[in-house]
């Protein structure tokens, strides 16, 4: 066997490898229930649900908890996913600034006993200048570890 | 008024540059083609590089094909050539005039224009006004227009008779596809060609309600640039990425030119510098960006493989496999075959990273939000004409590039070259292949499948756990590799390695027994950058004793060593100081004390100036500040009262910096108001103090964004920014007023405070009121129990010409007003009036950051090492152009 040949099979199953982790690790936009499910058969992946925050006929956020001055680090609130289920969130973090202005909301972690535990909160927020469209920012409760 | 001239030149600017470039791609094609007939492949003598430390080539020389110009006389002028320079010349004058019509709208604010309107607006510095050119799509990619012509121009002077044409067809079909961006035009009623930056207010909003009732409207001012972006490197990294971009694809035009004429050789030694330089610039882009963003962007660190630091990186990461097989690929066809794929898989993905980051397909996965202008479809057809044409064309030629009857050995340079390359271009694999989630859906979509994946929850984690071990192995084959490069490996023997190897297990063991590393994946990352260092290291001192110019290469990968073991300790070691230690827990259920209390609780609150311990430091805030933009330093915010709409305000108390008294009471002043900067002083253990200033901006297009403030060190960094503050945008909003009545030495609760009432005595000082003789003013003392020990209140009662004044006292530390509002002589009682109020607060996180130095100073390495790599190959270069003219 030539080394050429020992090098190209080396590659490939390091490719190979690196597409099957690629799909190992991708996350799914899933629905409450759909996160309840996985929940319950043992699945621990961190999971995307898109939905609304749960408001009043005035239009104002209900049902948010944040009390910096007991806990910086806790924030809760009820989100609506697309199937009008509504589940408590508790994010670890500070509440995010835009947090009642925002129109949609993606959240990311998974379901723990009775709350979706979430560790990363995008918010679609309209823009002042474009109406119609949406712009996203971020919130990460997680700090960057090598 | 409405300015309509200057547009209408603009866009006459736009379509004349669309249409000579058009001309020019057809005229050099036709002069390369008529060029190629007549050019005829000779053997020639052609000297081999002499590399230092390659002595024993020196002498040599090999046989190539290479293309010699044709005993042509010069009377026998190449018409289609003269046509097509001229018309690329009068596609540049086009460009410049584009440019200068539109800065012509900007610096005159001629809000009609949506651009101006959008992008700009009259608090703008020039500076600024250079930088909103690039706040949009339209203006991005007229400075990539603006940068190819630039470099078009230079092939033209540089490149010699034989190149120019078919190199220069290359350049001018990119510049169609790219002035078809800005064009413009609309075709029936639905096909739009490209986005036009000279539209109308008024056209590009007919819906607004405004221009029904008057036609004619001129917004007073524009939206401005966003204030996230106000910053230098908005002025700088913008331009540097985007030539970094137009430098990628020199190489390709030349990889082109090489297949078309059948000289699969002849083209690596005119394209090296430019790779170079490629690698040069946009590695510089990509650090400057990191920097930027870790100095305001407040991504949390300098680096958060986000798709938009991806799509750079990746196309960085192929171009510098490409230098590596360009190097070799006279002696290797392997190389040569691998140079011809990676350079045009280079430009390739340049245009598949336009394609992600500007066509909206990245959604919300992305913290960089471009808005889709509809471009989606032309920036894929420009995508898809240049990889069918480079595919159809290398695929035809592939027969014409010849094979190697041996394989190479594991004792030649090009092999370890080979690996490095082959590595480089895996650990980019990895990186698009996650990158491109979003575009699998879409793909999916297209077929009529419905694909729900999503980016991986843990972006970093996921991407790291790939990087990190190829860089591993990329560090630990620039040692090979160099010592390969420079003929230390003598003999098939590694002995020259032996010596490195052992001083790197020294070095690495102390560092890992004195360092605690105790991760075994930072410990292979350690021993293998400091293998890296070592080998690099003694390599470059040997060349720099012998010829300076010579030592790129070993510069360049002293410095990414350097800067992985900068990345190393600086992400793997950051610690978070901020850790709430109050013991306020909310809940002592599981979830929050797992990992030893580290569920997220690395935010910290801080009173007003209540000191914290915090790790080693204490911590105090000091209040809000403001930056006023003639004034160093920062104000309080309480000082200035900020003009509503505005960037000026008034002083409400003279303005004092340093001893200079800037501004008295009631004068205006310019400031940045969208900026409230917190004042956090950090004490250290010897009692030394500093302050850090981050900031949290109100941004009208993003909200309430925080920006960091960072304590630069020599061995780390303290990086601080808040999480969480009271709005600043709203009132300070005072609770109903609450009355007391007590005696002195009673005992009352002021805002959940114990207070008591100490004394009321007589004074003669009231702030802003003379006391006269007739008059009286007494003060009360008011004791204050807080955390922080004792504060003493002390508000007073005037009688001024038979009327009685209560100024009110005010403490930011406790939130509370007081007034005293009635003394009645009878009872002996003293009645305040009290308000209260939220008393401020931020939530704040600190990092410290160590040895981050290390990963700029090893940024700075690999670019003076790619300086000069470009400097020495393309010397190299006109010294062969010149000998064969």
């Amino acid at each position: 066997m030539k080394i050429s040949h020992i090098i190209g099979i080396i590659i490939i199953a390091i490719a190979i490898g690196i597409i099957a982790s690629t799909a190992g690790d991708a996350s799914v936009y899933v629905t409450f229930a759909k996160a309840q499910a996985m929940k319950q058969d043992g699945d621990d992946k961190m999971i995307h649900v898109v939905g609304k925050v749960q408001k009043d006929a005035q239009g104002r956020v209900t049902d948010i908890l944040y009390n910096p001055a007991i806990d910086p680090n806790h924030f809760e609130f009820t989100l609506v996913d697309n199937d009008n289920r509504a589940e408590r969130v508790v994010f670890n973090s500070p509440k995010p600034q835009d947090f009642e202005r925002s129109e949609q909301i993606v959240i990311i972690g998974n379901m723990q006993g009775d709350h979706f535990q979430c560790n990363k909160i995008l918010l679609k927020c309209p823009s002042k200048y474009q109406d119609g469209t949406l712009e996203t920012t971020e919130h990460e409760a997680k700090t960057a570890q090598l | 008024m409405i300015h309509t001239t200057v547009g209408q030149l603009g866009h006459f600017f736009v379509i004349l540059s669309f249409v000579t470039s058009l001309v020019a791609t057809v005229a050099y094609f036709l002069s390369a083609l008529g060029r190629r007939t007549s050019v005829q492949t000779i053997s020639v003598e052609e000297p081999q590089l002499a590399y230092a430390g390659e002595s024993s080539f020196g002498g040599k020389t090999a046989r190539h094909k290479a293309a010699v110009q044709p005993a042509t006389p010069d009377n026998e002028k190449d018409d289609w050539k003269g046509l097509a320079r001229w018309a690329f010349y009068v596609h540049g004058a086009a460009v410049l005039g584009v440019i200068a019509c539109l800065f012509y709208i900007i610096f005159n604010h001629y809000f009609e224009y949506h651009y101006a309107w959008s992008h700009s607006s009259r608090a703008l510095p020039v500076y600024y006004m250079i930088a909103c050119f690039w706040e949009s799509q339209e203006g991005s990619f007229l400075l990539w227009l603006f940068w190819n012509v630039v470099l078009g121009n230079l092939l033209i002077r540089t490149a010699g008779k034989t190149w120019e044409a078919p190199i220069m067809t290359v350049f001018a079909l990119v510049q169609v596809f790219l002035a078809s961006m800005i064009m413009g035009v609309v075709f029936g009623d639905t096909f739009k060609l490209g986005s036009s930056p000279f539209l109308l207010l008024r056209e590009a909003m007919p819906d607004a309600p405004i221009f029904g009732t008057d036609p004619n409207f001129v917004p007073k001012d524009g939206n401005g640039l966003n204030p996230l972006l106000q910053n230098y490197w908005m002025v700088i990294h913008p331009p540097t990425t985007f030539l970094g971009y137009a430098l990628t694809l020199v190489p390709f035009a030349y990889c082109i030119a090489g297949l078309w004429r059948n000289e699969p050789f002849a083209w690596i030694r005119p394209a090296l510098p430019w790779t170079l330089a490629g690698g040069l610039i946009l590695g510089t882009a990509i650090m400057m960006g990191a920097y930027w963003a870790y100095e305001t962007l407040n991504f949390g660190g300098y680096w958060n493989w986000d798709p938009v630091e991806n799509s750079v990186y990746v196309p960085w990461l192929v171009l510098v496999a490409s230098v590596h097989t360009m190097l070799t690929a006279k002696r290797s066809s392997t190389a040569l075959k691998s140079s011809i794929i990676l350079t045009i898989a280079t430009f390739i993905l340049v245009l598949y990273s336009t394609f992600l980051t500007r066509s909206g397909i990245l959604g919300n996965a992305s913290v960089h939000s471009f808005t889709d202008l509809g471009l989606s479809g032309q920036l894929l057809v420009y995508l898809l004409v240049f990889v069918a044409l480079a595919v159809v064309l290398a695929a035809r030629k592939w027969k014409h590039i010849p094979t190697d009857d041996q394989e190479a050995s594991v004792y030649t340079k090009e092999f370890w070259l080979f690996i490095g390359a082959t590595v480089l271009c895996l650990a980019a694999f990895q990186v698009i292949a996650t990158t491109s989630i979003p575009v699998y859906n879409k793909i999916l979509e297209s077929f009529g499948k419905i694909s729900n994946l999503a980016l991986p929850a843990d972006q970093i984690a996921h991407y790291n756990k790939f990087q990190v071990w190829f860089f591993v192995v990329i560090a630990l084959l620039t040692g090979v590799g160099q010592y390969m490069w420079w003929r230390k490996v003598d003999n098939k023997k590694w002995d020259a390695l032996i010596t490195p190897a052992i001083i790197t297990l020294l070095i690495s063991a102390g560092v890992i027994a004195l360092g605690g590393i105790k991760n075994p994946v930072y410990m292979a990352l350690l021993v293998s950058a400091v293998f890296a260092v070592v080998t690099n290291g003694s390599i470059l001192i040997g060349v720099i004793r012998g010829n300076y110019r010579f030592s790129g290469g070993a510069i360049a990968h002293l410095g990414m060593a350097l800067m992985l073991i900068g990345i190393l300790y600086s992400a793997g070691y950051s610690t978070v100081i901020s850790v709430n230690t109050s013991g306020l827990l909310i809940s002592n259920q599981d979830e929050f004390t797992k990992n030893d209390n580290k569920e997220n609780k690395e935010n910290t609150l801080l009173w007003l100036n209540q000191p914290e311990r915090m790790g080693q430091y204490q911590l105090t805030y000091r209040g809000q500040r403001i930056e006023a933009r003639e004034i160093p330093g920062y104000i309080p915010r309480k000082d200035v009262m900020v003009i509503e709409g505005d960037f000026h305000g008034i002083a409400q108390k003279d303005i004092e910096k340093n001893g200079k008294v800037y501004y008295k009471k009631g004068d205006t002043l310019a400031l940045y108001p969208e900026n409230t900067y917190y004042e956090v002083e950090y004490r250290e253990p010897d009692g030394k103090v500093f302050s850090l200033y981050p900031r949290a901006q109100v941004n009208a297009k993003m909200g309430l964004l925080a920006s960091p403030d960072t304590r630069h060190k020599a061995d780390r960094d303290i990086y601080t920014y808040v999480n969480s503050v009271p709005d600043p945008e709203a009132e300070n909003k005072w609770e109903k007023t609450e009355t007391y009545s007590v005696a002195i030495k009673d005992t009352f609760f002021l805002n959940d405070y114990v207070a008591i009432l100490d004394d009321v005595v007589r004074t003669n000082e009231v702030d802003g009121l003379q006391i006269g003789p007739e008059d009286a003013a007494v003060r009360a003392h008011v004791r204050v129990m807080s955390k922080n020990g004792e504060q003493v209140l002390s508000p007073a009662f005037v009688i001024k010409n038979r009327m009685v004044a209560h100024p009110a006292e005010t403490s930011d530390e406790l939130g509370v007003r007081i007034q005293l509002n009635e003394i009645d002589p009878r009872t002996g009682k003293f009645t305040f009036a009290v308000n209260r109020t939220q008393r401020d607060y931020i939530v704040m996180k600190a990092f410290e950051k160590p040895l981050i130095n290390l990963l700029w100073i090893g940024t700075f390495l690999v670019i003076l090492g790619f300086g000069f790599s470009t400097i020495r190959r393309y010397r190299e270069f006109s010294k062969m152009r010149d000998k064969l003219v």
